[in-house]
């Protein structure tokens, strides 16, 4: 193991090395990160032997991907923004066709009007193509995601592709110290990408074939409980990721101060520290503040969400996103969660941080505030009076 | 190469992928009429092999005439407009 001192995108980048994709594919212009240029430097110098291949766009990126995951090669591609949403036909191909892919996407925002910062809306408007989504809150659980995704994407009984999605600029363009395990320790944790679902001249398949209405809905059932079986292999990866490198996550959710906690706010990505300090401030007036921070929007964690808030009094949903005409979809989410659970308290929705707008500890201690005081409804921050 | 068995899959399997050889799925269902090839008229010349906008036809090595995959075909009838001897007559289904 060795300390270094790197950005989100380096940390991730660092943690594909080890994952020894043989395939990476990628387009490299704007809005693509440094996360495949510190790749394509490292398969220049050889430290990664792996087929690097610059592509004309994110739709060909991911198509490629697709390709090469469909030979049975362990694969690699990145994107944000427009990117993200370029790639889209092909989200649902990679998903359908249950290759696991891994691809580390930028959370930025999307036009118009045109901005390179971060927000949530790129991924969040993709939840239902079919990938796991995963949220990193800091460097060092960036690099540990990219190893650990391919563990939980590979597994037979999940075969389905892994975004991991890091907070633009915030979490892509900053530097921390961060652990890099050994390639040896690496190898030990991750085993060899297996797959039956490939083409094979010694085994010849009929691929990504179609299927009409009479089977199609047992395929996109079986899709749905290639998701579903990930909330397992979730807990099995950590486990194992624990014993080996010795840092422990907490599968879908991770709670802080909830156990006694009146109002709990429930967030995602990097702002969550931020939201942890606001809360411990808010200890030190008396206030029980408490924080969820969701690290899987799919699978959702339905369960452990209703389970860690049913005894506090009221909770806020603090997003960067917003679905036009209605209201965050985290926020839909974790309302249905609670719906579905029977725990019924009060809930708001805070939207802020569009387009890369600084959210401030001030902010989310009124968001606390206003719990206390019995203020809900929906509401944007950084705008003024609404 | 294996034969192309023309069986329908036995089970689903979890991604949309399988031993090959095996039919997936009849995608025919809209048909309203069907071609019929008359094989003492056919000369086998493959005029509607080549027309055939969903690939259907084929020849049939028994007899050197055209035969028609009633599985896939649509029934848009455009075989019997281009046969040069009138080998090929519509039948409403």
């Amino acid at each position: 193991m060795a300390k270094k001192f790197l950005s989100g995108n380096e940390a991730f980048a660092e943690g594909i090395r080890l994952a020894k994709p043989l395939v990476i594919s990628a387009y490299p212009i704007t809005p693509q990160t440094t996360v495949v240029e510190r790749l394509s430097e490292m398969v220049a110098d050889g430290s990664l032997k792996s087929e690097f291949i610059h592509v004309e766009s994110e739709h060909s990126a991911l198509s490629c991907a697709i390709g090469a995951s469909a030979v049975g090669a362990r694969t690699f591609t990145a994107t944000s923004s427009q990117g993200l949403l370029y790639m889209a036909e092909c989200l649902t191909y990679a998903a359908g066709g249950r290759f696991p892919i891994v691809m580390m996407n930028a959370n930025r925002s999307t036009a118009l009007p045109w901005n390179i910062y971060g927000d949530q809306r790129d991924s969040i408007s993709q939840l239902d193509s079919g990938w796991i989504q995963a949220y990193a809150e800091n460097a060092q659980e960036s690099l540990d995601l990219a190893l650990m995704s391919y563990y939980i994407a590979e597994n037979i009984k999940v075969s389905t592709p892994f975004m991991t999605n890091l907070d633009g600029f915030v979490l892509t363009h900053t530097y921390e110290v961060v652990d890099v395990p050994d390639e040896e320790q690496a190898d030990a944790f991750l085993p060899p990408f297996k797959t039956d679902n490939k083409i094979d001249f010694d085994n010849p398949k009929n691929m990504a074939f179609s299927a009409g209405p009479e089977q199609n809905t047992v395929f996109k059932y079986n899709e749905h409980m290639g998701i579903m079986n990930a909330k397992d292999v979730i807990k099995e990866a950590e486990k194992k990721f624990a014993d080996i490198f010795g840092r422990e996550y907490t599968g879908l959710i991770e709670t802080y101060n909830t156990e006694d906690a009146d109002y709990i706010i429930i967030t995602l990505g990097s702002v969550a520290g931020l939201v942890k300090e606001a809360a411990d401030r808010l200890r030190e007036d008396g206030v029980k503040a408490g924080v969820i921070r969701i690290r899987y929007l799919r699978p959702f964690p339905n369960e452990e969400t209703a389970e860690a808030v049913k005894n506090a009094k009221g909770v806020a949903v603090l997003e960067k996103d917003i679905s036009f005409g209605n209201e965050g979809t985290v926020y839909t989410n974790v309302n249905s969660a609670l719906r579905k659970n029977n725990v019924n308290i009060p809930t708001s929705n805070y939207i802020g941080g569009l387009g890369g707008k600084n959210i401030s500890c001030r902010e989310i201690e009124n968001i606390y505030r206003n719990l206390e005081n019995n203020i809900y409804g929906i509401h944007f921050l950084g705008i003024g009076e609404q | 190469m294996k034969p192309y068995l023309r069986d329908k899959i036995p089970e689903i399997p979890d991604a949309p992928s399988y031993e090959a050889g095996y039919l997936v799925t009849e995608n025919a269902g809209w048909r309203s009429e069907k071609p019929v090839v008359c094989p003492e008229k056919c000369t086998g010349c493959l005029q509607c092999y080549l027309y055939c906008p969903d690939g259907v036809i084929s020849k049939d090595k028994e007899n050197n005439k055209v035969k028609v995959d009633y599985d896939f075909c649509k029934g848009c009838g455009i075989c019997r407009r281009v046969c040069p001897f009138g080998a090929i007559e519509m039948e409403a289904e």
